[in-house]
């Protein structure tokens, strides 16, 4: 028997119409774990450097964790992955919500797509029964409306469907793929189930999932959840709320939003409000938050409730999460009730809430600096919401200008060229980050937002405190039951950290203390994503209930593998390495690992050339940021260096 | 003169539908529970509780697993909630033949609610412990003994949340209909 995976994948081709259910190797596991890993693999094995995004060739898989489905809270993860049209590198995304554990009482790990479908389909899995069905009256509805209906003409309620909106049947690069409260969102991924013909995949499952050592595994998972429990009593003193507790930021429930208006970007990234936050401001946030807001609610199996049923008046009921509430309000320099009201209509689209208002706040600037004409703009209206609006129709329709800007701005800008370069600024890798610019450079930042695979900062960060805490009183009392530390030097570094003098940023945490510090940081988040835990309760908050001591004991008593520290370690070290080979053979090197210019006022270039190259050899890669043959051989992957070899990118 | 009573130590799991998040930990838990061995594997379909959720209505209502019914019964309940009719049986508690829920996925028997009477005594049933948002409170109190208590466990929706809800005059038709069906 196979404990908690399902030992499955299915394998659907779509030009062919043909549906297969294909045994996996168990060996997998013990190399990978699975999730995000096992997906990795599955593209470096299939999918070669010349494979562009919108080719037959080119998979979008779903896959679920190692975890997923089992009763380790917060296990829920969809990983969806694909090649990006945005970066052309590996494209992954998380989705939380109900996906993944479904597909698993399905009897499934992975759904891996191939080819193209003529006309618009969506897929019905039902444990065994697994039809292509006819998608055409889907044609061009909401992706949350597109939910409704299949639920409806399926008469079960409780199927789950993930579905793309009409942004993805448009292949605009922001496309996301919606879920209920949830979205894998990131890096274009609805663009490429679009261009398959995809409309939606909708499942239903009820066959039972297996663990190895029950008892040992009900008691760790009861653990976990206490320990949830206790840290939703102890929130963690002296950083602002969205960081004290647990769960993805938990924006649909608090309403101060004094740290974000005041210190994050507003119109494309460029103007900051320092005096935004009055107390008239949050009355009437308040109001608004308030009079949307239905209910808090969860993933499966999670108590943190980091998302919300939304209800404007006069629109559809959608759900939300996280930081999409800000990110149009602040793009179009508008208020709360905006941000609420565009937002339905985005996520019927189905676009990324990061991506798009960036995307539309850069068009209007290149308007106001002359870039764009009225020509380019021709019918759209002078004010910015009504832009805003304006622009978010033509986007995902590519309709005039919409076409071009519907492929992000770096694509967008290299197309009306002009100048428009300039303003496509707050990219990494070709792909839009948070709007966020800030003082000093911090050193370990800098390493994580250069070398993140996913180019997206809340993938790779967490755990270590983003500034220090100013008195020795304070950083006392935060490491005292700082568990999670992989090692005690950890405490030392976050005590010795000041907020100004010669321990303190850039040159503290010094580069070998940096290095390590991202090191544990990109250890959680791998773990997590081969075993579908959603980051909220792992790798990304302070404190979190899971961490590098519990980790091994929970996969091992769940799936039998042997697991302890070390082996975690390495198999994290395997993962990691595999997708970096596979975007190195698709043309990543050191020139592209930047931060946007102008993150940080202030610029170290001696010193950031340094962290790079320390890091770089702390992963045993080349200076250029090519893994070695010897790491690679270490990392049995040993065929990953051959690959490489002979393709001259190792030398 | 007094009159003899026979007093019983009552279980309840009050349930709060406003605190539901609908994230199914008490499905996923209590079907690991009755795993043989326990906690061997998790189905939420063979979960004697289940939750009804629809969000765009902003539906959320879990449902205990009650009684056997051999055969459907006459009248349906009808539900009227945010002006969406519900007609097919779906806050029913019933193991009826009508339908798949609450019964076994593989065998088709039936399931009910025990209230985890084979947990060690001082504990809550598995789908509070699980709950720690308290959508699913246990409650023990001592009351009189009826016919009823020996033949099913007591839970209850609190009525007050469902008439803050959905209204007293929704409330009172759904009960004058299932008392009608009574
Ligand atoms: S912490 Fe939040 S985002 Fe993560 S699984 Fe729980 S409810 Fe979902
Ligand atoms: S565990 Fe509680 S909050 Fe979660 S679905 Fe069940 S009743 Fe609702
Ligand atoms: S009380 Fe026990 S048997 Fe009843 S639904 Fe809850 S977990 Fe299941």
């Amino acid at each position: 028997m196979r404990y908690a995976e399902t030992g499955y994948n299915l394998e659907i081709d779509l030009t062919r119409g043909n549906i297969e259910r294909v045994e996996t190797d168990p060996k997998l596991a013990e190399l990978h774990l699975g999730g995000l890993a096992t997906t990795a693999k599955i593209l470096w094995d299939r999918v070669p450097p010349e494979t562009e995004p919108f080719s037959p060739n080119n998979p979008l898989i779903f896959s679920t964790g190692l975890l997923c489905g089992t009763p380790a809270t917060g296990a829920n993860r969809t990983i969806v992955a694909t090649v990006s049209p945005q970066t052309l590198l590996m494209g992954y995304s998380m989705m939380g919500g109900f996906f993944a554990p479904e597909l698993k009482y399905a009897g499934y790990d992975k759904i891996i797509f191939r080819g193209k479908s003529p006309d618009l389909v969506y897929i019905y899995i039902s444990n065994d029964k697994v039809e292509i069905r006819d998608a055409s009256h889907l044609k061009g509805k909401g992706a949350v409306e597109t939910v409704d209906i299949i639920q409806q003409e399926l008469n079960d309620p409780k199927v789950q469907v993930a579905a793309i909106g009409l942004a993805g049947e448009n292949r605009v690069y922001m496309a996301s793929i919606e879920h209920g409260r949830s979205s894998a969102s990131r890096l274009g991924i609805g663009a490429v189930m679009g261009d398959k013909g995809i409309k939606a995949v909708a499942v239903r499952g009820t066959k039972d999932i297996n663990v190895a050592r029950p008892a040992e595994f009900y008691k760790l998972c009861n653990d976990v959840l206490k320990y949830i429990q206790f840290r939703d009593d102890h929130p963690v003193p002296g950083v602002m709320p969205i960081l004290q507790g647990l769960g993805s930021p938990q924006e649909m429930k608090h309403v101060d939003e004094a740290w974000h208006t005041q210190n994050f970007m507003w119109g494309n990234s460029r103007v900051r409000k320092r005096d935004y936050w009055t107390p008239e401001v949050e009355e009437k946030w308040r109001g608004t938050q308030e009079s949307v807001r239905k209910r808090l609610i969860s993933c499966y199996n999670c108590p943190m409730k980091c998302g919300a049923v939304i209800s404007v008046p006069g629109l559809s009921t959608y759900m939300m999460k996280c930081f999409s509430k800000l990110t149009y309000t602040m793009a179009a320099f508008a208020d709360l009730d905006f941000g609420f009201r565009i937002a339905q209509r985005a996520t019927e689209y189905g676009v990324d809430g990061f991506s798009t208002p960036q995307v539309m706040a850069f068009a209007v600037e290149l308007y106001e600096n002359g870039i764009l004409t009225d020509a380019d703009l021709e019918g759209c209206p002078a004010d910015n919401e009504g832009r805003f609006y304006w622009l978010l129709d033509r986007i995902v329709r590519r309709e005039g200008i919409g076409d071009v800007l519907a492929n992000g701005t770096y694509w967008a800008a290299q197309h009306i060229g002009k100048g428009a370069e300039e303003f496509a600024h707050n990219n990494i890798k070709k792909h839009e980050q948070l709007p966020l610019k800030l003082g000093m450079l911090n050193p370990v930042y800098y390493l994580m937002y250069c070398t993140g695979e996913k180019a997206n900062i809340t993938q790779i960060e967490g755990q270590f405190p983003q500034s220090p805490f100013p008195t020795m009183a304070e950083r006392e009392e935060f490491v005292k039951d700082w568990i999670q530390v992989p090692d005690e030097k950890f405490k030392q570094y976050l005590l010795g950290w000041e907020l100004r003098g010669e321990r303190s940023n850039p040159y503290y945490p010094t580069i070998d203390m940096s290095v390590d510090i991202v090191d544990w940081q990109e250890k959680m988040h791998y773990i997590d994503d081969a075993v579908g835990m959603c980051a909220g309760l792992s790798s990304f908050p302070l404190k979190p209930p899971y961490h590098i001591h519990n980790y091994p004991a929970i996969i091992s008593a769940a799936t039998g593998l042997e697991m302890n520290e070390d082996k975690l370690t390495e198999i994290y070290n395997r993962n990691r390495n595999l997708i970096r080979a596979f975007n190195v053979r698709r043309g990543l090197r050191r020139a592209d690992e930047k931060p946007p210019e102008d993150h940080w006022k202030n610029r170290f270039p001696e010193l950031e050339e340094k962290l790079l190259d320390a890091y770089y050899k702390f992963k045993g890669w080349d200076n250029d940021g090519i893994p070695t043959k010897e790491t690679l051989q270490r990392l049995d992957l040993g065929y990953v260096a051959e690959d490489l070899e002979q393709r001259g990118i190792i030398k | 003169m007094s009159m003899v009573v026979n007093k019983k130590l009552k279980k309840r799991i009050r349930i709060d539908v406003d605190k539901c998040n609908g994230c199914r930990a008490c499905e996923m838990i209590c079907s690991a529970f009755h795993a043989t061995p326990k906690y061997s594997s998790n189905n939420p379909e063979r979960s004697r509780i289940r939750v009804m959720f629809e969000p765009l209505r902003n539906i959320y209502v879990p449902v205990y697993a009650g009684e056997y019914t051999a055969s459907e019964c006459m009248g349906k309940n009808e539900y009227v909630i945010d002006g969406k009719k519900y007609d097919d049986c779906g806050f029913c508690r019933a193991a009826c033949p009508s339908r798949t829920l609450f019964h076994e996925p593989d065998s088709g028997l039936p399931l009910k609610c025990d209230m985890c009477e084979d947990n060690p005594p001082d504990e809550e049933p598995l789908c509070v412990q699980w709950c720690i948002t308290d959508a699913l409170v246990y409650e023990e109190y001592e009351g009189e003994e009826t016919e009823e208590d020996v033949k099913i466990a007591d839970v209850d929706i609190s009525m007050e949340e469902m008439v803050a809800k959905y209204g007293l005059q929704k409330v009172l038709e759904t009960v004058a209909r299932m008392a009608q069906k009574g």
